[in-house]
């Protein structure tokens, strides 16, 4: 599996994204900047979690704007894969990749934890070998992750199971409708989430709970 | 020229920034405020342009950027 992360001013957890996925893929992953047009030949395209242009005028606004975004539009039609974590979700939602909008944490707070997922669907690359129903630990760290949408938007979501991931347990750190942690496009070929399965992926995190995404992405390309 | 884009949140989008500043005023001792929504407001300064023009330029900066269309609306003043 090829893998590229795209990166913008502001990015911070670019490293771990790359670093994730050159030990699960095995491979060198590209990075490219946000400036560039064209992107390498890849299979996955990650859009990394941080604060591009410090959140300003709404999270993931400037970044859905930017040069690379044409290309990554373009891809994302051809079938390849995109994973866009935290900010890299506000983004995907801000370029119109994803339908909704991520809001303030009805808290006002910004939260920094572990919570529980529950993976609903298995309807993509990203969830495919993934054991649906199952519930596992994974981290966030964001203060705009209250996903909103309209209601004819979400009843679609629902009914076509693109709610990939859902807080569980009583574990909903923001106010998203339907407890919504993560969805995908109407393809399944992408993907935005709030938490951070890169977090989670070796021993010294504490926890491997991460890697069954990636893995799942892995082996439906080698599919 | 110059115009100014006021961005609010649709009607039925929770805003809890809102809430929390209704909610401080209250603690100042302000009475009967029964809601308060936060918004945006972007003062614009533009080359001369005529207004039909002016309007339609800034309509497509907001649709486009300014506001996000699935939680704000926006209006448009031209000064």
């Amino acid at each position: 599996m090829k893998s590229a992360v795209i990166l913008f001013p502001g990015s911070n957890r670019d490293r771990d994204m790359i670093k994730a996925l050159e030990q699960i893929s095995g491979q060198p992953v590209a990075t490219v900047w946000h400036t560039e047009t064209e992107l390498p030949q890849a299979d996955l395209y990650v859009l990394p979690g941080g604060f591009s242009y410090g959140d300003y005028l709404r999270s993931g606004a400037i970044a859905a704007r930017s040069h690379i975004m044409p290309a990554l539009k373009a891809a994302a039609d051809q079938g390849r894969h995109v994973l866009g974590v935290c900010n890299g979700f506000q983004m995907l939602t801000e370029a119109g990749l994803l339908p909704g909008a991520l809001m303030r944490n009805a808290s006002l707070h910004f939260v920094c934890k572990e919570v529980m997922l529950e993976t609903t669907s298995t309807n993509s690359a990203f969830t495919s070998h993934m054991e649906k129903g199952k519930v596992w630990r994974c981290p966030v760290a964001h203060h705009d992750g209250n996903y909103f949408t309209d209601a004819e938007t979400l009843k679609e979501l629902e009914g076509a199971g693109r709610v990939a991931f859902r807080y569980a347990d009583g574990t909903n750190p923001n106010g998203s409708l339907n407890d919504i942690a993560g969805i995908t496009n109407a393809k399944g070929n992408v993907l935005g989430m709030m938490p951070h399965p890169e977090n989670l992926i070796e021993d010294l995190h504490g926890g491997l709970e991460g890697r069954a995404l990636f893995e799942s992405v892995l082996q439906s390309l080698a599919a | 020229m110059k115009a100014r884009v006021t961005v609010t949140l649709k009607n039925g989008v929770l805003d809890p920034q809102g809430k929390a500043i209704e909610g401080s005023l209250g603690s100042l001792g302000f009475e009967g405020v029964e809601g308060i929504r936060q918004g945006k407001v972007f003062d614009l300064d533009l080359s001369d342009r005529n207004e039909v023009q002016a309007k339609s330029d800034i309509e497509a900066m907001c649709e486009q950027l300014l506001a996000n269309t699935v939680i704000e609306n926006y209006s448009i003043e031209l000064l």
